[in-house]
């Protein structure tokens, strides 16, 4: 007990922090097998960071999952290896048997490379090793389908998201019960908004993708976004040269499928500045979104994460 | 529209994240947090409100602005403007019916504070919905229609907001440009809500007139209602006082998570911490083992803390190697909580099968799970009118008082002093879902493993000492039925009989110990449990108890059945039809509450819930109250 006078005013960012690590050690604690997605972009960055704070001194209790698409730029492959190592956990790399028999890419294969690589994917991985809690770095700011995305949200056998048919989540009290079959989906950073995940990675230092900072880097243009040739794979036009620009990205996905934006950005507090100036929204860089109205909530529906 | 964009919002610092970028960040690092719900209903303006707020704060880029225009005019409800309301209304099957169907989330921030808004639908599913964005949150804002004023709708969100425990409430009278910016009818409103705060018991609130609309008192001060002086309503969001900082004042509680233990030479308990402090050197109890112990070390990835306070997630190492696992509760040693297995609590139903009272449902409380059943509920609480209604069991979005027993006893505390430790959520065994909420108001019985004073002459011994058996005979029936007048001819015919008796008389008791009580349907249920425990002394004392109450709620008469020992409780049933009673009326309190004068009186405006299986039924048609007497005698003394 102390004097009232003498009380601790905690800032958003610790109270964000102590939420996201009591969400990780319920799911531990109440589910058989749990399971870390990371997708190497600065949400996982954020995740992991905190799942290593909530486990501490022990290393966090679940393998962490890269579901490939075989398109992510190469400097998330160097990161997602140093960061398993660094933090004492497994690392699963699942890649769909099918769509690499099939060399279902981007840029022959439109919708149909998301939705095998990440949608089927997922699915195929979870069901292999049988994971029955997956934590994703989703946040509730980012789309308006997922303002209303639950914590712990529940999957059928068949992964589909019911969004009519969701638990509902009183104070800090989660009901991870499930049938046999059924999995969930736990969102620990759901209540960070992009500034707070790049506030919390500059005060915690937390290692990301060089790709966030700007760098001269070869460009290309296609439906209207600034795309970066990551290698040799990129099927460039007759006699077209990328042209070198400072770009940097706000999102990392598959490189051919990720808008770069211009910019010469190169430390975070710089990042953080431009963000907060900038006047369009963080998922614009994605070309998935653009489909139709409501694309996200479709795919979601489907077992997309 | 065209000036809606040129109102310049004060909210984003634009110029210091330009010049110093770095003195920007620190600034954010030490923002608060402010968690609110906004509540109203379809048509009071709530989407059009929380829209405005981002608009205003900038939280909305120029992509989604243009989506949002594009919106607007294809199936916007306001014409060539913007329709703010699609900009937070997010299912597309909502978004097609033109509501929102569930609780959706929203942030913005300003300099001095981030912001999550609950925004939670107004049809139907209110209840549930609202409840589960108002556990969350620190300040509610219930928005009126200024046309319309107080509404039902306004009293049940009202009900719901004092129910979850929001202090911090602030009244949006909305649509002021509706009325012409008419200050009287704003003062009006007010007032007359001012009346219906108190008699709920909402001690403050905040009054403003705004139009979410035209963006009055939202972000800036409306040149339309100049005679108001109050602030802004985001000026008041960003300043008002929180009570986070009020969970650190109590004494020190915290529910374990998960034991961390990497090898044998560690062993740490992890949670977040509910209230208080804790440091190095404190002595700890572990409940409800009631084992303690000292912390050795707060331990995290930054390094040992030398104190960790409320809303901190931690591991803490204890100097003795005691028992401790997920479920318990770690409190300061000489403050615990206490323990108990059957409680009063209001309880929220959630699912459209109805509650079954008396079924086995998982209880998950802190970070316990147990097995309970929940009684039939005492009553139900009509949202709309506030009234207590008698009810058999609560169906989707009822609220209702009930017992509820679990299958082991558990740290708690009430709801009104932890949220922690006194709110819980109600889990179907069969589907898993999340069928309920409930917030404790207190333990029906102490468990047995609150540590009793060893008393050296046992019950045993007073009983032997009076040559009897100690019991208690307890008189159930309707208001005029005869209770008092045979309880005390059994007294009298026993003390003939060299037994040791006391009486205790509904109005007597009423006289003193309960003084404090009313006659609702919750005074009358602890009218009853005080009686019981009184009864259960003197049982200890070797007397035999006579009771003479109404006492009309099964669960009430079986609560007290369960405080007494095995055999002890004898329910005597004065069977009157109640029109019999009616004519009777000795004290001429049925014509009083025929007219209406009083309220909550039993077989009139409150239920009378028979015995099903008492141990001795009078008819009182059939027999005189001398017979009665010696009737119960006989059975009592064969």
């Amino acid at each position: 007990m102390v004097a009232a006078d003498e009380t601790v005013k905690l800032t958003h960012l610790q109270r964000l922090e102590a939420e996201s690590i009591h969400i990780m050690r319920e799911v531990v604690a109440e589910t058989e097998k749990p399971v870390m997605l990371y997708s190497v972009g600065k949400d996982s960055a954020v995740m992991l960071h905190l799942a290593r704070k909530a486990f501490y001194p022990s290393p966090p209790p679940f393998p962490l999952l890269h579901v490939d698409t075989t398109w992510k730029f190469k400097a998330m492959y160097e990161l997602r290896d140093r960061m398993a190592r660094e933090s004492g956990m497994e690392l699963i790399v699942y890649q769909n048997p099918e769509a690499v028999a099939k060399g279902i890419n981007p840029f022959d294969h439109g919708a149909l490379h998301t939705d095998m690589w990440k949608t089927e994917g997922l699915k195929q991985a979870l069901d292999k090793y049988g994971f029955d809690a997956a934590f994703g770095g989703a946040r509730r700011d980012e789309e308006k389908s997922r303002a209303k995305e639950r914590i712990f949200s529940f999957r059928s056998a068949n992964h589909r998201w019911d969004p009519k048919n969701q638990r509902p989540e009183l104070w800090n009290l989660y009901n991870a019960r499930k049938a046999k079959g059924e999995s969930i989906r736990v969102f620990p950073i759901s209540n960070w908004t992009e500034l707070d995940i790049w506030q919390y990675i500059h005060l915690e230092n937390i290692p990301i993708v060089p790709l966030y900072f700007a760098n001269e880097r070869p460009t290309v243009q296609r439906n209207g976004l600034t795309i970066m040739v990551d290698d040799d794979r990129f099927p460039l036009n007759p006699g077209e040269v990328p042209e070198m620009k400072s770009i940097r990205f706000r999102t990392l996905g598959c490189y051919p499928l990720t808008g770069a934006v211009e910019s010469y950005a190169k430390t975070l507090p710089e990042v953080i500045q431009e963000m907060l100036l900038t006047t369009t929204s963080e998922r614009q860089g994605r070309a998935i979104d653009h489909d139709q109205a409501a694309s996200m909530e479709k795919k979601k529906q489907e077992g997309y994460f | 529209m065209t000036d809606m964009k040129a109102q310049e919002s004060s909210y984003k610092t634009d110029e210091l994240i330009a010049r110093d970028i770095d003195a920007y960040l620190l600034k954010h690092q030490h923002k608060s947090l402010l968690r609110f719900i906004t509540c109203g209903s379809v048509d009071d303006g709530k989407s059009t409100l929380i829209g405005r707020l981002l608009y205003d704060s900038k939280m909305i880029f120029e992509d989604q602005l243009a989506a949002l225009e594009a919106d607007s005019k294809r199936v916007g409800t306001q014409g060539q403007n913007i329709d703010f309301a699609l900009l937070v209304d997010g299912l597309a099957a909502e978004r097609e019916q033109g509501i929102t169907i569930d609780v959706a989330y929203r942030f913005f921030s300003t300099e001095n504070r981030k912001f999550i808004v609950a925004d939670t639908p107004g049809h139907e599913q209110y209840t549930r919905n609202m409840i589960t964005g108002a556990s969350t949150a620190d300040l509610a804002v219930i928005l009126i229609d200024a046309r319309k004023g107080v509404l039902t709708q306004t009293r049940r969100h009202s009900y719901l907001v004092n129910l979850i425990g929001i202090r911090n409430v602030v009244l949006a009278v909305n649509k002021m440009d509706l009325v012409g910016y008419d200050q009287d009818k704003y003062e009006e409103i007010v007032a007359d809500y001012a009346k219906f705060a108190e008699s709920i018991g909402i001690k403050a609130f905040t009054p403003m007139p705004i139009s979410g609309f035209m963006g009055d008192n939202i972000t800036t001060k409306s040149a339309n209602m100049p005679w108001y002086q109050g602030p802004t309503l985001m000026a008041h969001l960003e300043t008002v006082e929180l009570d986070v900082a009020a969970d650190q004042v109590r004494p020190f509680r915290m529910p374990v998570q998960w034991v961390n233990r990497p090898n044998l030479d560690f062993r740490g308990f992890s949670g977040l911490i509910a209230s208080g402090v804790v440091k190095p050197g404190d002595a700890v109890r572990v409940l409800p083992s009631g084992k303690t112990s000292t912390v050795t070390r707060i331990v995290t990835l930054d390094g040992d803390l030398q104190q960790a306070v409320a809303g901190q997630s931690i591991t803490l190492c204890f100097a003795d190697e005691i028992d401790c696992s997920r479920g318990d509760v770690i409190t300061l040693a000489d403050a615990p909580v206490q323990v108990a297995d059957q409680f009063e609590a209001t309880i929220v139903w959630m699912a459209d099968e109805a509650l079954t009272p008396g079924r086995a449902y998982w209880l998950k409380i802190g970070t316990q799970t147990v097995s309970a059943s929940i009684h039939a509920p005492k009553y139900q609480v009509n949202v709309n009118t506030l009234e207590h209604m008698a009810a058999k069991t609560l169906e989707l979005n009822a609220i209702g008082v009930t017992n509820i027993a679990t299958d082991r006893p558990i740290p708690f505390e009430a709801y009104e002093q932890n949220r922690t430790l006194g709110g819980f959520i109600v889990i179907d065994k069969m589907t898993n879902a999340t069928v309920g909420a409930g917030m404790i108001h207190f333990a029906l019985r102490r468990s047995q493993n609150v540590h009793w004073q060893a008393l050296d002459t046992s019950r045993e011994t007073h009983a032997n000492l009076k040559n009897q058996k100690p019991a208690v005979l307890w008189f159930t029936g309707l208001s005029g039925a005869g209770k008092s007048t045979i309880a005390n001819l059994v007294e009298k015919k026993l003390v003939r009989m060299n037994r040791h008796t006391f009486l205790l008389d509904g109005d007597n008791v009423r006289h003193g110990l309960n003084k404090d009580l009313g006659f609702t349907e919750a005074d009358r249920i602890e009218n009853i449990r005080r009686v019981g425990e009184v009864a259960k002394l003197m049982t200890d004392a070797g007397l035999i108890v006579i009771t003479a109450f109404i006492s009309p709620f099964r669960s009430e008469r079986e609560m007290v059945r369960q405080m007494m020992q095995p055999g002890e409780f004898v329910e005597i049933f004065i069977d009157t039809k109640l029109a019999d009673a009616e004519a009777r009326d000795v004290k001429g309190l049925y014509k009083k509450a025929r007219a209406g004068e009083l309220k909550n009186f039993t077989g009139i405006d409150s239920p009378y819930e028979a015995p099903e299986n008492p141990e001795i039924q009078i008819d009182t048609s059939k027999i005189t109250p001398e017979q009665a007497a010696d009737l119960i005698i006989e059975r009592l003394i064969p």
